[in-house]
């Protein structure tokens, strides 16, 4: 048998749990838990940016790992918590949700990130480029999850989980974007939330909830 | 220099009418903010037809002839917009439909928006223009939802969700982008996004790879351009939030979405040697052009039925850039110009003959003529400029794109002249009895800013009789730089 060393061991875990993760988000009705699965995720983002860091001496992903901690394991979900509070959507569940349905189709967006991150598995030459077919599923099977919920905020969390995916595979195909770059998206999924938070509360002034059924009244003129 | 006054006003101004509140000369600060940009572009492009192109900040910036008309020309509707918002807003707070506080955030967000494109068209890193284009969405979003009303909460929505995994696409793609050029630039190279730097490179650059992240870097760009069919976002977002926002994000976002995908096509084409981004760009654009020709035709509401136009021109120039060649792209660096120009002057006649109508919908819109003629006579010359009558610079540069399709791709010609055709019809018959027939609408307690409509209109008339040889060559060289 080949001897793998331990930090690659652990990041491979790492990118397995970050699978695993999106696939409970997957499943999950409740808004509560998914904003929770979400803080989960950054943490395991987190941790996987520090191995690498520790790893290969790239000063730069402590920073990024900083910033990953400090925005998605601490602020952001805090905020979606105080959001959900302020709103009342404690209990909010998605009624409609065909959970096997999804897993099946998740099961098949899997196969297909893979074969579609081969060809980049190829050219990056990181030690963490098997786990760049992880990073497409996440992205994958975050949208999925955004166009099967109808809660805004299962929606916005979907968006989030996105970031997540597109983030974990800047990492392990190039250990992470240049830092200017780096600290510009983080401070756009920050304006996002905020105006998304302000947005909920506009909706609900009007609609009373936060369901988007509401939403689609706009269709075409028949 | 000139760049950071280019830059700086916008963000002085986001922050000066961000503290001013609801001033009562807010709309004229506006005015003069844009005024100010208006003019540090036209140093800046002053500076670039004398010395070329230029490269600055440490190399985050670069300006070329591509980039810097695009500048020009987004400070130049920027500033022609905030004088039609000028009445226009203050008949908005006076019908009722908005408070003073709300207008605050609309002058706020209107510089920010105009610094996020002014950044996205001059940044030399692939990086920091998706970051730009994200914080265009984010600034515009709550201008669509200005009015709070259910339609507008449920555009804004649309426009936030759809833009944002459009952008998460992109941002994928620029990943792919940076570890295509890691490979080639060096590691840690904070130049591997540099556009220029990848331009310099663009041969050595992984194929596969490069493919991948062109389809991402289209679907992801492209949603912002509107093509079909990831255009739903734009009639929703045009119709429900203010005029002067239809205007600019028709006028403007568009342009500046569709800059983004260029630039990213020429160095994918570069690296591939094949044809699939002109394949992928003449498909989006050609069926962009057939459905919105065909759904024109549905619309009731007379924003929507000009929003559906703008993914039409769209279109055009996006099949324009997919067939490449001196020609072509002259031709839809031109067709950007004067939609752009075109667009946005309807947008402001638009806009004044609903607010006279009281309704956005064009069974009730009559008679524009009798009630003001000058309204009136704006939107049927800029209906009649956007569909290519001859003396208007559309026609110009429709004219060449149709001809260079029967050179190199004769079997898309028809396809174009049937949904020409079919839009000129639907547009026509909308426009006509607004324009003329018995009238229904009241007077205005603001006189409305028509200066706008009638520059606007006077430039692509201009265009369409003869472009300045300066001008010309200005295009020709954007084109040449664009490749082909």
């Amino acid at each position: 048998m080949t001897h793998i060393p331990l930090a690659q061991q652990l990041l491979d875990t790492c990118a397995a749990l970050l699978l695993l993760l999106s696939f409970a988000m997957l499943s999950q009705r409740r808004v509560v838990t998914l904003v929770n699965l979400y803080a989960a995720q950054g943490a395991v983002l987190a941790a996987a940016t520090l191995l690498l860091a520790w790893r290969t001496g790239e000063d730069h992903l402590y920073v990024s790992a900083a910033l990953t901690i400090a925005l998605k394991v601490l602020f952001l979900p805090w905020l979606l918590h105080r959001l959900i509070r302020r709103l009342e959507v404690y209990w909010d569940t998605e009624p409609l949700l065909n959970v096997s349905g999804n897993m099946l189709v998740g099961l098949v967006i899997v196969v297909f990130a893979f074969s579609l991150a081969q060809p980049i598995t190829l050219l990056a030459s990181t030690a963490t480029r098997g786990a760049i077919g992880i990073a497409v599923s996440v992205v994958l099977l975050a949208f999925l999850m955004m166009i099967t919920r109808r809660k805004a905020m299962s929606q916005v969390v979907g968006f989030l989980s996105m970031e997540n995916g597109v983030f974990f595979g800047a990492m392990s195909a190039s250990y992470g974007m240049p830092m200017v770059v780096e600290l510009g998206v983080a401070l756009d999924v920050l304006v996002a939330v905020l105006v998304m938070g302000v947005f909920f509360f506009q909706i609900r002034e009007r609609f009373d909830s936060l369901d988007l059924h509401h939403l689609e009244t706009l269709k075409e003129h028949e | 220099m000139e760049l950071v006054f280019l830059l700086g006003f916008p963000v002085l101004g986001a922050a000066l009418l961000g503290i001013l509140g609801a001033h009562r000369r807010a709309p004229e600060i506006n005015a003069a903010l844009s005024l100010a940009t208006f003019i540090a572009s036209c140093a800046l492009a002053a500076r670039v037809i004398g010395h070329g192109s230029l490269l600055f900040g440490d190399e985050q910036f670069f300006i070329d002839p591509f980039n810097v008309f695009l500048v020009a020309l987004t400070a130049f509707v920027g500033l022609t917009t905030a004088l039609f918002s000028r009445p226009y807003m203050r008949v908005e707070v006076d019908h009722g439909r908005l408070t003073p506080a709300r207008l605050r955030l609309y002058h706020s967000m209107y510089q920010l928006f105009m610094f996020t494109m002014l950044l996205a068209l001059t940044t030399n890193n692939m990086g920091l223009m998706w970051v730009a284009m994200e914080g265009a969405t984010l600034s515009t979003v709550l201008l669509v939802t200005l009015y709070r009303t259910p339609a507008s909460l449920e555009a804004g929505w649309k426009y936030f969700i759809l833009c944002g995994v459009g952008i998460a696409q992109a941002l994928f793609g620029t990943i792919l982008l940076y570890v295509a050029a890691e490979k080639v630039l060096g590691a840690q190279g904070m130049t591997a996004l540099l556009w220029t730097h990848l331009d310099a490179v663009k041969t050595q650059l992984e194929p596969t790879v490069l493919a991948l992240a062109f389809v991402f870097l289209l679907v992801g760009y492209g949603t912002k351009v509107g093509l079909v069919p990831l255009h739903s976002w734009l009639p929703d977002a045009h119709a429900e939030g203010p005029t002067p926002i239809s205007a600019v994000l028709s006028g403007l976002l568009l342009n500046v979405a569709l800059y983004t995908v260029v630039r990213s096509k020429v160095l994918v084409e570069g690296s591939l040697h094949s044809r699939l981004p002109s394949v992928l760009l003449m498909g989006f654009g050609l069926v962009s052009v057939v459905v919105a020709s065909l759904l024109l035709w549905r619309q009731r509401d007379i924003k929507r039925l000009f929003a559906y136009s703008s993914i039409e021109h769209m279109g055009i120039a996006t099949f324009a850039f997919g067939m490449g060649g001196p020609i072509a792209n002259f031709a839809a660096l031109l067709h950007m110009t004067v939609h752009s120009l075109t667009k946005s002057s309807i947008f402001f006649t638009a806009g004044h003959a609903a607010q006279k109508a009281g309704t956005q919908i064009m069974e009730h819109i009559r008679g524009l003529i009798t009630l003001s003629p000058t309204v009136g006579w704006g939107l049927m010359l800029g209906s009649l400029a956007i569909l290519g009558v001859p003396p208007f610079g559309v026609f110009t540069s429709e004219f060449l794109i149709l001809t260079t399709a029967m050179r190199d791709q004769p079997w898309a010609t028809p396809i174009l002249l049937a949904a020409l055709a079919v839009a000129f019809a639907g547009i026509f018959s909308k426009v006509q009895p607004m324009v003329f027939g018995e009238t229904t609408g009241r007077r205005l307690p603001h006189a409305p800013a028509l200066l706008p409509v009638f520059t606007h209109l006077a430039i692509v008339l201009l265009l369409g009789l003869y472009i300045p040889p300066y001008l010309a060559e200005w295009y020709r060289a954007a084109a040449h730089l664009i490749g082909g």
